[in-house]
């Protein structure tokens, strides 16, 4: 991978945002991905998203762990702080600058092997603590960057370029996260950017931890005849269960819904999600039946997508905390310091 | 044998049946008649029905280590008693619970045996079972401060500064202590010839644990995030920290917390959130022992060479592996050194007391972030957990903490265009950024390949270009920490060098030795690099006795490979039991060794 500044090209009457700035503005360097690859694609939709929600590009914290995966955040958003962490650990690192600086934005660029095998542990516990971020695991079933061994995320039976058919069951990171009390999980194709924009926008605007498992095939060691995490295969069993538009705050409802079909949930700063019910079964917010009907889709070898589940009752690791709602990192050294006079009180303490 | 103020009591018991508030009691006491003292704990990795032991040095001189005699021993535990008797000095005593008959096997005609039926006279005081055990405790205080003519009174007023409001508690105390009390006047010969007297010599001074210390100065240091995953010895420091928060740091108005707490799922999850709070801006830390450190040394070495701020406490345990959890070494000095694949080396604070780990916790931060690199203060069991006498803490309110080399948003504003890792001033010392503060401030952190600039590369000359540059800082770094203790006179042409918890065993075997006509300069190292007056202090001598509480030399190793000092010169004198040193350890060792070079 080598270091390839992006020309600022922007045409005068490129659409600009609520920041008078263009899309062009929270574009990054240029990708050194293989052409093709998935990653690129959800690259594209976090630029549309974050431009489209008129984010600050500064107030932006890009995160990432290693992996073909964890390369993009270098290729969005030029003006945002990146942290290209350790294999695996991006969680972690992420919870602590979230504990400094409740103010920013986070956004996680994973993969499925720094998510779900070597990050299994963090990937875990950063749920447990709702941690206010978007979670994305661009997930391709391989590991892109040693060149093709099979990911935690591969299917039973899936055959990825040049190997035996894998036999070991995958950590779906979707129920995972359902079990474990996530409460944004969606699922999305990185072919489908229709679906992906309005998903990332509700998970950047949750307050708590958001999960986007991307399905992102891997061209060069994953997009053969027999794999399950394809392009084609993708393509024919995708199944949109339920499709969310995201409406932010200042904005009125103006789409026609059918009666019974769609359903908004108010996120905490004033935004909605309206769910399309494109089944008629599925309720997204019932963890139970989520689960349930995920379980059974994958049972059916079907790839359920969608906004599959969503609770915004739940307060995050600070709110959990009881933190001060001015980031602590801006706290002036005089509040922090309790001072010469309360020393010398508690010295008798020890006494 | 008559002596005043200087006495070593040990009680033998069980853990969990509370003698730790009984030994507590007995130390305050003594040190309140202005007598000071020397407390150490050793004590199972287990929570109920081990054997448990607590040693009282009792030194009117205010010698800092243990010894390894033992005057006065309470053998309240029948699991170790044979082994207790054994351990008392002689000419000493023993006291036993004498409510059950010993043994006649379990004698020894050099010492005093005295018996006192504790058991007896509680289960007839006391109602409950937890009671007569728990007073059981209380009375062997009572007759301690008989034997030794501990005044009553300031028991009393400790006791009621203790309870405060249960009067109850304290009248039942009072009943205990008196039991065992009357009972040591009325059938011995009260006191003893090694008795205590009130003296002058504690005003001033406070007793702390360091990791107490370290807590509370986390707190004065500004430290705003605090990730830890528990491992003894390292979890009352996170306690400690958690304690002055809460009294301090809570938002009189809202009840909001100004300080987060993250109990993480391990150690490499704790120092990872360490690092992004540090990235930041935020001042945090995590406590930690050996086995944590192995766990984390991925993430510190992109510490290092990502140049994020990190502050770690390692309160040193006996390794290797899990080695003895409850017991002390100053063994993670190499590790800590070294810590991470590939070329690192980081900054190392070798606090020697408690109170050096209050002062260094301050310093621990401003150097992190003045050098932005991991900086680890490098205590130990002993000093972390057992009970100290120090000088009062004290705060300069007109301290401004050094928040090292950060760009605001003026300062970005001004700027053509900010290079994360370029050289400016010529001190190794790059400039950083704060992410939200400006869009010009932009950078991307990676443990990757960068170039000077900040970018991505796989380029030969740009690589060196950024690890050659931290070679610079680290000269910086080795003009920053703080100076090692220095006593020289020309007179000496040997000397000990050692560091930490070291330093009172060392120092009181330097007061005996010139008693033997050895004398003997002194250096206490207290930071790693190894600073210049170091390595000129270990140039001036013939012979440099390296004492340390490891198997491997570790200081003198990182003497050798950071100081490039002759080794010839250094001779280690290695102490890895997993006790605490002694003076008379010391002393023993460096008569050998001057021994052997007469006889050569």
């Amino acid at each position: 991978m080598s270091y390839i500044a992006k020309p600022k090209v922007s045409h005068p009457k490129a659409p600009r945002n609520k920041l008078g700035l263009t899309e062009r503005d929270y574009e990054g360097s240029v990708s050194t991905l293989c052409a093709g690859c998935g990653h690129d694609s959800i690259t594209a939709a976090i630029i549309q998203a974050v431009f489209e929600l008129g984010i600050e590009p500064h107030m932006l914290a890009k995160m990432s762990g290693i992996g073909c995966s964890s390369k993009t955040p270098a290729y969005f958003v030029h003006q945002a702080h990146g942290f290209n962490s350790v294999h695996g650990r991006m969680a972690s690192v992420t919870t602590g600058a979230n504990a400094a600086n409740r103010e920013l934005t986070y956004i996680g660029v994973s993969g499925d092997g720094d998510s779900l095998s070597i990050g299994m542990g963090q990937f875990a516990h950063v749920i447990r603590r709702n941690l206010n971020m978007c979670y994305v695991i661009e997930n391709n079933g391989v590991y892109g960057l040693t060149k093709g061994q099979y990911s935690a995320s591969a299917d039973v039976g899936s055959i990825a370029k040049k190997a035996a058919p894998n036999r070991q069951m995958p950590i779906d990171p979707v129920s995972t996260a359902i079990g474990l009390g996530a409460t944004y999980i969606a699922r999305s194709f990185s072919g489908d950017k229709h679906q992906l924009v309005p998903l990332i926008k509700g998970a950047l605007m949750h307050e708590g931890f958001a999960l986007l498992d991307v399905i992102s095939p891997c061209v060069t060691f994953n997009d053969n005849e027999g794999s399950t995490k394809s392009y084609a295969h993708t393509r024919k069993h995708f199944h949109h269960v339920i499709d969310a538009d995201f409406i932010p705050p200042s904005e009125e409802i103006v789409a026609a819904y059918n009666e019974g079909e769609s359903m908004p949930v108010k996120l905490h700063d004033g935004s909605k999600i309206v769910f399309r019910k494109l089944d008629q079964q599925y309720d997204p917010t019932s963890r139970a039946a989520a689960f349930s009907f995920l379980r059974d889709s994958i049972h059916k070898g079907e790839i359920i997508t969608g906004l599959l589940y969503i609770d915004e009752s739940v307060g995050d690791m600070h709110s959990d905390a009881g933190t001060v709602e001015t980031p602590l990192s801006k706290l002036p050294y005089d509040v922090l310091n309790p001072g010469a006079s309360e020393l010398a009180k508690l010295m008798d303490r020890y006494r | 044998m008559s002596r005043v103020n200087d006495v070593v009591i040990k009680i033998a018991t069980v853990n969990g049946t509370g003698s730790a508030s009984a030994n507590g009691l007995l130390m305050k006491a003594i040190f309140r008649m202005g007598i000071p003292v020397v407390g150490k704990n050793y004590f199972p990795s287990n929570i109920q029905g081990l054997p448990t032991w607590y040693e009282i040095r009792v030194t009117g001189e205010g010698y800092q280590s243990r010894t390894d005699k033992i005057d006065l021993m309470i053998a309240m535990n029948a699991q170790t008693y044979k082994e207790d008797l054994a351990a008392v000095s002689p000419g000493g005593w023993l006291i036993y619970d004498s409510t059950w008959p010993r043994s006649r096997l379990l004698d020894r005609a050099d010492i005093n045996v005295f018996g006192v039926p504790l058991s007896r006279m509680c289960n007839e005081h006391f109602d409950t079972a937890r009671a007569r055990i728990l007073m059981k405790n209380i009375a062997y205080v009572g007759v301690i401060a008989a034997l030794l003519d501990i005044d009553l009174e300031v028991i009393k007023t400790l006791l009621s500064e203790t309870f405060a409001s249960k009067k109850h508690l304290i009248d039942a105390n009072l009943e205990a202590i008196r039991l065992g009390y009357d009972y040591a006047t009325e059938n011995f010969s009260c006191p003893l010839p090694v008795k205590v007297e009130a003296m002058d010599k504690t005003k001033g001074h406070i007793i702390i644990d360091g990791n107490t210390a370290a807590g509370l100065g986390c707190v004065y240091a500004g430290a705003t995030v605090g990730a830890w995953y528990p491992i003894t010895p390292s979890t009352s420091l996170m306690d400690a920290y958690t304690s002055f928060c809460q009294r301090y740091r809570i938002d009189e108005e809202t009840g909001d917390k100004k300080y987060c707490i993250i109990q993480a799922e391990d150690e490499l999850a704790a120092i990872g959130m360490v690092l992004g709070a540090a990235w930041n801006g935020a001042r945090s830390f995590t406590p930690t022992s050996g086995p944590g450190i192995s766990l984390m040394s991925e993430f510190i070495g992109f510490a290092y060479y990502a140049e994020v701020p990190t502050v770690i406490f390692d309160v040193q345990r006996t390794g290797p592996s899990t080695g003895m959890p409850t017991r002390t070494q100053q063994c993670d000095l190499m590790i800590c050194a070294y810590a991470s694949h590939g070329d690192t080396k980081h900054v190392l604070l070798f606090p020697a007391n408690p109170e050096e780990c209050f002062y260094m916790a301050s310093t621990a931060f401003d150097l992190a972030e003045r050098l932005q690199t991991p900086v680890m203060v490098l205590s130990d069991l002993d000093i972390g957990m057992n009970d100290w006498m120090c000088p009062d803490l004290k705060w300069d309110d007109n301290h401004v903490p050094d928040r090292g080399k950060v760009l605001n948003a003026e300062q970005l504003e001004e700027v053509e265009r900010f290079h994360r890792y370029l050289d400016v001033d010529g001190d190794g010392i790059p400039y950083r950024t704060l992410p939200g503060v400006h869009g010009k401030g932009a950078y991307f952190t990676r443990g990757s390949g960068h170039t000077k600039y900040g970018g991505y590369t796989e380029d030969a000359t740009e690589y060196q270009d950024v690890v050659d540059r931290l070679l610079v800082k680290w000269e910086t770094a080795r003009t920053l920490v703080p100076e090692a203790e220095i006593q020289y006179s020309k007179m000496n042409k040997q000397a000990i060098l050692t560091l930490g918890s070291c330093d009172g065993a060392a120092k009181e075997a330097l007061h005996d030795l010139s008693k033997l006509n050895v004398g003997l300069n002194y250096c206490r190292v207290k930071g790693f690099p190894i600073t210049k007056a170091v390595q000129e202090f270990i140039d001036k001598h013939d012979r440099v006795y390296v004492l340390e509480q490891n198997r491997d030399a570790q200081l003198r190793s990182l003497l050798i490979l950071d100081a490039n000092a002759d080794q010839n010169k250094l001779v280690s004198m290695l102490h890895y039991n997993g006790l605490p040193l002694s003076s008379s350890f010391v002393v023993e060792q460096v008569l050998k060794e001057t021994s052997k070079g007469q006889a050569a």
